[in-house]
């Protein structure tokens, strides 16, 4: 575990010796809340919760964050400082996994940096903080999801817009797996059973689900589930690829 | 002790590395030297865990570098090609982050932090962001985390590339001070390098040994004992 925590260690320091971490909660902090308010009409709807400020939220990440993921490993092989990485006596699982962490918990200060908007709503009527609570789990689960998927990108390529651009669709496909835009591409000619397994892998289904309040074991396990199998494919990417 | 034996590395159809077997001893300073894109790089690579071999087996302090990767990684101490390291950190954040990834007991990290600074003299640039610092300095950093746990077996890929004169005589005596209880291989280009720091050199071009001897042997094998002949003579032939 040692190894897990010197590597999630360096790489969260390393979001604050950049301007990465000022730039992206800044700009997380300032869409959120005007998604809010502009366009959530969170004082016209006139009821105490924070609907208006989590629907945006699947939306948000979509963009920014493959911003942070597509960095994690493109750019390790680009300035070949993997090679410094994998050659210290740190497995490479425990690298997938420490840098994972590092960029899911930067995305939960983010997240948690939203605080004022609960306190607002909380003055301003009596919500339901249990399912606010809920709500903000759901996000953080989500932010994991699309982090895992874009960290497995990352280390496909060397090159950072690749994999920002290969991580924004991956994951726009995956929010909407549940809808008709992605599902009506299948229908036809694929069985009804492998419909429905497409249509659950859907980010905003389970995202949804979590946020009205009710944290449902499946939906956990869906996104462990997500971000275990996108870990691991990332391994036996890094093992394949580190060093083309 | 480093032990290769039929060590071999297919890119495409490029034989790279082809068929190298060697050992190298505790107390010796192997050299190795070639013409570019002779396998230098490469071998040095699989060595240190980077890369899998195609062919053949490495074992270094008798585990194996791609069964037993960790154990073997925990015994080497390693100088990539172009000493990267990650540029937004400081000398001392970077090594205190190498000093724990390797392994370096908490209470002892900070003085051996201390010795490892003042041996490479990066003393003046501890809290200056790397990207920062001169070709020279970068080098050092390199060197500096390859040495901090101070390891059996030295890999140094390059280690005098882009250092001043005065800067590559005070690395060479620095591994020099290191050689006699340590592993040492080094690439190199500079022959003055394989005699003033090598007690063995190793020729090798198109991924295969063509000498394996000491310098003075090898300066031996021509009248004029002078290495750059014998170094044209041998690869010279090899390419042709």
């Amino acid at each position: 575990m040692n190894g897990v925590i010197t590597v999630m260690k360096r790489e969260l320091a390393s979001y604050f010796a950049t301007p990465i971490a000022y730039v992206f909660i800044a700009i997380f902090l300032i869409l959120a809340g005007a998604f809010t308010f502009y366009i959530g009409n969170f004082y016209e709807r006139g009821q105490a919760d924070l609907t208006s400020f989590f629907t945006f939220h699947p939306w948000l990440f979509l963009f920014l964050v493959p911003a942070l993921s597509m960095r994690l490993w493109a750019e390790e092989r680009k300035s070949g400082s993997i090679e410094l990485l994998m050659t210290l006596p740190i497995e490479p699982w425990q690298a997938v996994l420490g840098k994972f962490l590092a960029a899911w918990l930067f995305t939960g200060i983010a997240i948690a940096l939203t605080f004022p908007i609960w306190i607002t709503v909380n003055y301003l009527g009596q919500p339901d903080n249990g399912v606010i609570f809920a709500a903000y789990v759901g996000s953080f689960l989500m932010a994991g999801g699309f982090l895992a998927v874009g960290s497995c990108i990352s280390a496909t390529t060397k090159n950072q817009v690749i994999a920002f651009i290969l991580s924004v669709v991956t994951c726009f496909l995956l929010l909407l797996a549940g809808f008709d835009l992605v599902l009506n591409f299948f229908s036809g000619w694929t069985p009804q059973a492998l419909l429905d397994a497409i249509a659950s892998l859907s980010f905003l289904t389970h995202f949804t689900n979590i946020s009205k309040g009710v944290i449902d074991l499946r939906d956990i396990v869906y996104f462990a589930l997500l971000i275990g199998v996108c870990l691991y494919a990332n391994t036996i990417v890094l093992h394949l690829k580190k060093a083309d | 002790m480093i032990d290769c034996q039929g060590l071999t590395k297919q890119y495409g159809h490029l034989r790279a590395v082809d068929d190298l077997t060697f050992r190298v001893q505790p107390g010796e300073v192997l050299g190795f030297l070639g013409p570019n894109g002779a396998g230098k790089t490469t071998t040095m690579r699989i060595v240190a865990g980077f890369l899998p071999a195609t062919d053949g087996r490495v074992t270094v302090c008798g585990f194996d570098v791609d069964a037993q990767a960790t154990e073997a990684k925990r015994r080497i101490g390693y100088l990539p090609e172009g000493a990267p390291c990650y540029p937004e950190m400081t000398p001392r954040t970077f090594l205190e982050f190498i000093a724990a990834a390797r392994e370096v007991a908490p209470q002892k990290r900070k003085a051996r932090l201390d010795e490892v600074f003042q041996q490479l003299h990066l003393e003046k640039v501890l809290d200056q962001t790397i990207d920062t610092l001169s070709k020279g300095y970068k080098r050092r950093v390199g060197l500096a985390q390859a040495i901090v746990h101070d390891p059996e077996v030295l890999i140094l890929d390059e280690p005098t590339d882009g250092l001043d004169p005065n800067q590559k005589h005070e690395v060479r005596e620095l591994i020099g001070r290191m050689a006699k209880s340590k592993i040492i291989v080094i690439s190199t280009h500079l022959l003055e390098e394989v005699e003033a720091v090598c007690n063995r050199a190793i020729i090798i071009a198109h991924g295969k040994i063509l000498a394996d001897d000491t310098p003075q042997g090898l300066a031996g094998r021509v009248p004029s004992r002078r290495l750059d002949e014998v170094f044209r003579s041998i690869t010279g032939g090899a390419a042709a």
